[in-house]
């Protein structure tokens, strides 16, 4: 395949899905079965185009990156700015087909799953037509050569997490979920948006390769080191509201109101890991200054969430926490440097998180069945303390999902283990290198927390007994198009594909493929350069190793004493502990700081504007108003009384007068010739007179 | 008394006559009669022009418009008369008072 076959293959890929949306907005709901076949076939096409491009792109082109870009708007010569053009472009390498297969990838088995699990849906139409758009834009971001594009993307992808998370937006939590997933992210645009302008008022490009290429010249913004760290940290902003990183994270387990596969496929998998591919792709330009920022918001947002979610009942919030905890994970492996690791981390996140999704989803359409043929509505079909004894009903998605949790929790022979395995020895070699030990504790303690929690919501959803016998004998595996989906993602969260030495993931084709790109920045505040600190990363390979399986192994035996044998009672250590069970349970209280003093600082803010509102500039506007009227009040009296008196007085005079000498007009000749005579005499003593 | 007959004594007759004249058209309701109040305005209209023709030591002129006038009289009561008799037909009265549609 040459050059021009691939960039026809990403346009050809890239378009498609928004075709389909197109022709589902406007005309799915006519077609049969609603159209799902033609989204899903679309998307299935693109898997195998993009397989297409993944298997060339790394055997033929490994090194090189195939571009394409043409002038979308061209301004001309602009006041002020000077030269003004719209570049969009393509731009692949590696990256950016490992993420092609993992988007289309994920996207198509989750419209595959749809198909089941929104059976019968009041918009199922509408939903398949979201999710093409979603894709659409997701793609836009991993195919996108420059900041424009990338933007531009970010934006789509906000808007269709947006439609995807309100789509039973009758239901009021999930019209306030969609609206505070998009508030909060446009939190963190407004800091990306600022760096992309730092950057582009100093090189007037917004193409990536250009602005590398003149920073390594030694030209970076203003001249400044310090605006370079500013520029690094402000696009950070939107990977902290996009990958919802710490302080910026309360978004991801309230978007969890909309229907699971999206969750799967946008909350889980694609659109919060966009982030982490935008730290990525921007890689070169960060300081070391930017990088420990970066590395720290992913620890402290790593653990937050951890511990949050060992407290959660709900089955999709504990899979929601445990993905702002992985995400951080991810950020924290490009922060000290593990650049490879973060993104190695991200694909198999990515299969594994997308199947615990998938796989919960199974689990609540079955409860959902069951509850919902009993007609018990007061039941929570999301709620593990519901559960149990799943196990039996269900084997397909429990062995599915015994996968997915090995993935997760970092045991061997599984993709999670390789990945974060890396990032655990990129800390430690952090640690080593600038002195920073807490990231790499922290991140030791958060991976025993996870082991623990994974373990937790297994044994609370499969193992033991079903709360309610009754429920229980109605409780029935998926149907094949939502199990293939999850025996597909296992099968992915095995080692094999991604290296095939089950300990180390550094030996892998990936790890290979996506190589940590040289720095741009000024060698004074530049971060450890790749081979230096790739050396100590090798160093502590064993001892992460070691570790990490000391401290998974620990989370799930504690897990095990507590939730299978019962030999530690949860309600016993909540009792004891009950502030802290409190504080775990209201999630760090970061919602009601949140609440209580941004929310409800705005809406006094609002009160104050709307008092200033209602009653300066509409008293003014009223004012203004009344004295109008009165004014016209007068006006009107005026005209009534002086200028309608004047001419009626006239027509009355003339009336008047006409009614006197109406008199005379009788009509009969004679008295005429009386009035004649009279006259003639009267004239005749005049001129007597004279 | 009377030695001899001056020009006043036919302005005093033409007068009286003249006033006669337009008492009768003023007065009287039948038009026949308001018509004969008119002829007696014309014959003091006769008298004047006569009696400055003898006095005044002008010629024959006098005596000839007279009688133009006498001719026109007859003419105009010819015509008047056809007017009445049509008004006759039309209203059935020659009650000049009752013929008021000039004032509608």
């Amino acid at each position: 395949m040459s050059h021009e076959t691939i960039i026809t293959f990403s346009q050809i890929i890239l378009l498609s899905p928004l075709i389909g949306f197109v022709l589902m907005v406007f005309v799915g709901k006519k077609l049969p079965r609603q159209g799902d076949w033609l989204e899903t076939g679309i998307l299935f096409l693109a898997f195998v185009l993009s397989a297409a491009i993944f298997f060339t792109k790394l055997s033929l082109y490994h090194d090189e990156t195939i571009r394409w870009s043409f002038t979308w708007a061209n301004f001309g010569t602009v006041p002020v700015i000077g030269e003004l053009k719209m570049v969009l472009g393509i731009a692949i390498d590696n990256l950016t087909a490992v993420m092609l297969v993992v988007v289309t990838l994920v996207s198509a088995l989750v419209h595959l799953f749809s198909i089941e699990y929104m059976h019968g849906d009041i918009r199922y139409h509408r939903y398949f037509a979201y999710l093409g758009i979603f894709t659409f834009s997701m793609l836009f971001i991993v195919l996108a050569d420059n900041f424009f594009s990338i933007y531009v993307g970010w934006e789509l992808v906000g808007l269709s997490s947006y439609l995807l998370i309100s789509h039973w937006y009758e239901k009021k939590s999930a019209g306030d979920a969609a609206k505070k997933a998009f508030v909060v992210n446009r939190v963190g645009d407004i800091g990306m948006f600022s760096g992309i302008m730092i950057l582009w008022y100093h090189f007037h490009t917004m193409s990536f390769a250009e602005i590398f290429e003149m920073m390594k010249a030694g030209n970076i913004p203003m001249g400044s080191e310090a605006w370079l760290t500013a520029a690094g940290i402000l696009i950070f902003c939107g990977a902290v509201g996009k990958s919802a990183q710490f302080p910026l994270h309360v978004w991801l387990p309230d978007a969890m109101e909309g229907p699971t596969p999206v969750s799967a496929l946008i909350h889980a998998a694609t659109m919060v890991a966009a982030g982490v591919y935008l730290v990525g792709r921007t890689y070169p330009m960060y300081t070391a200054d930017a990088l420990m920022v970066i590395a720290y918001i992913g620890t402290i947002t790593a653990f937050i969430s951890a511990t949050i979610a060992i407290a959660q009942n709900d089955i999709k919030k504990v899979l929601a926490y445990s993905t702002v905890s992985q995400l951080g994970f991810m950020i924290v492996g490009l922060g000290v440097g593990a650049y490879t690791a973060g993104l190695f981390h991200l694909v198999t996140h990515a299969m594994f998180k997308a199947g615990l999704f998938l796989g919960s989803g199974s689990v609540i359409h079955a409860m959902h069945h069951a509850t919902h043929h009993l007609n018990d509505h007061h039941t929570d079909p999301q709620d593990m303390r519901n559960m149990g004894g799943m196990k039996s009903k269900m084997p397909l998605t429990f062995w599915a999902f015994v996968i997915y949790t090995a993935a997760i929790a970092g045991v061997p022979l599984f993709s999670g283990f390789l990945s974060k395995d890396m990032i655990l020895a990129g800390t430690l070699a952090y640690g080593e290198t600038t002195g920073q030990w807490l990231i790499p504790i922290t991140l030791f303690f958060v991976a025993g927390l996870t082991a623990f929690y994974m373990l937790r919501l297994m044994f609370m959803t499969f193992f033991g007994t079903h709360t309610d016998s009754h429920r229980f004998e109605h409780i029935h595996e998926s149907p094949k198009a939502m199990t293939i989906p999850l025996m597909i993602f296992a099968t992915l969260s095995l080692f094999i594909y991604f290296s095939f030495n089950p300990l180390d993931g550094g030996e892998g084709w990936l790890a290979k493929a996506i190589e940590r790109p040289e720095s741009v920045v000024p060698t004074s505040v530049m971060a450890l350069p790749y081979h230096a600190f790739h050396e100590v990363m090798h160093h502590f390979h064993w001892t992460a190793l070691g570790l990490s399986l000391f401290v998974a192994g620990l989370g799930m035996f504690i897990s095990y004493l507590t939730y299978y044998k019962k030999s530690i009672s949860a309600d016993v250590v909540a009792a004891k502990l009950p502030r802290l069970h409190k504080f775990l349970l209201n999630k760090w209280n970061i919602d009601d700081i949140y609440d209580n003093g941004i929310v409800e600082g705005m809406k006094m803010f609002t009160h104050v504007l709307r008092w200033f509102d209602g009653t300066i500039i509409d008293g003014i506007v009223n004012g203004v108003g009344s004295l109008t009227k009165v004014f016209a009040n007068f006006n009107g009296k005026f005209d009534k009384y002086v200028v309608d008196g004047l001419v009626n007085l006239l027509a009355y005079t003339v009336g008047f007068f006409g009614l006197l000498l109406r008199k005379t007009q009788t009509g009969r000749v004679q008295t005429y010739i009386a009035f004649v005579v009279f006259g003639v005499v009267v004239i005749f003593f005049i001129f007597k007179g004279m | 008394m009377l030695t001899s007959v001056s020009l006043t004594h036919y302005l005093i007759v033409s007068g009286i006559l003249f006033s006669l004249g337009i008492f009768g058209v003023v007065t009287r309701r039948n038009a026949i009669l308001v018509l004969m109040g008119i002829e007696l305005i014309l014959n003091s209209a006769n008298i004047n022009f006569i009696a400055f023709s003898r006095y005044r030591g002008m010629n024959l002129d006098g005596q000839a418009v007279a009688i133009f006038v006498i001719i026109l009289a007859a003419a105009e009561a010819a015509v008047a008369l056809a007017i009445v008799l049509n008004i006759y037909q039309r209203f059935n009265t020659v009650n000049v008072d009752d013929i008021s549609k000039m004032k509608e």
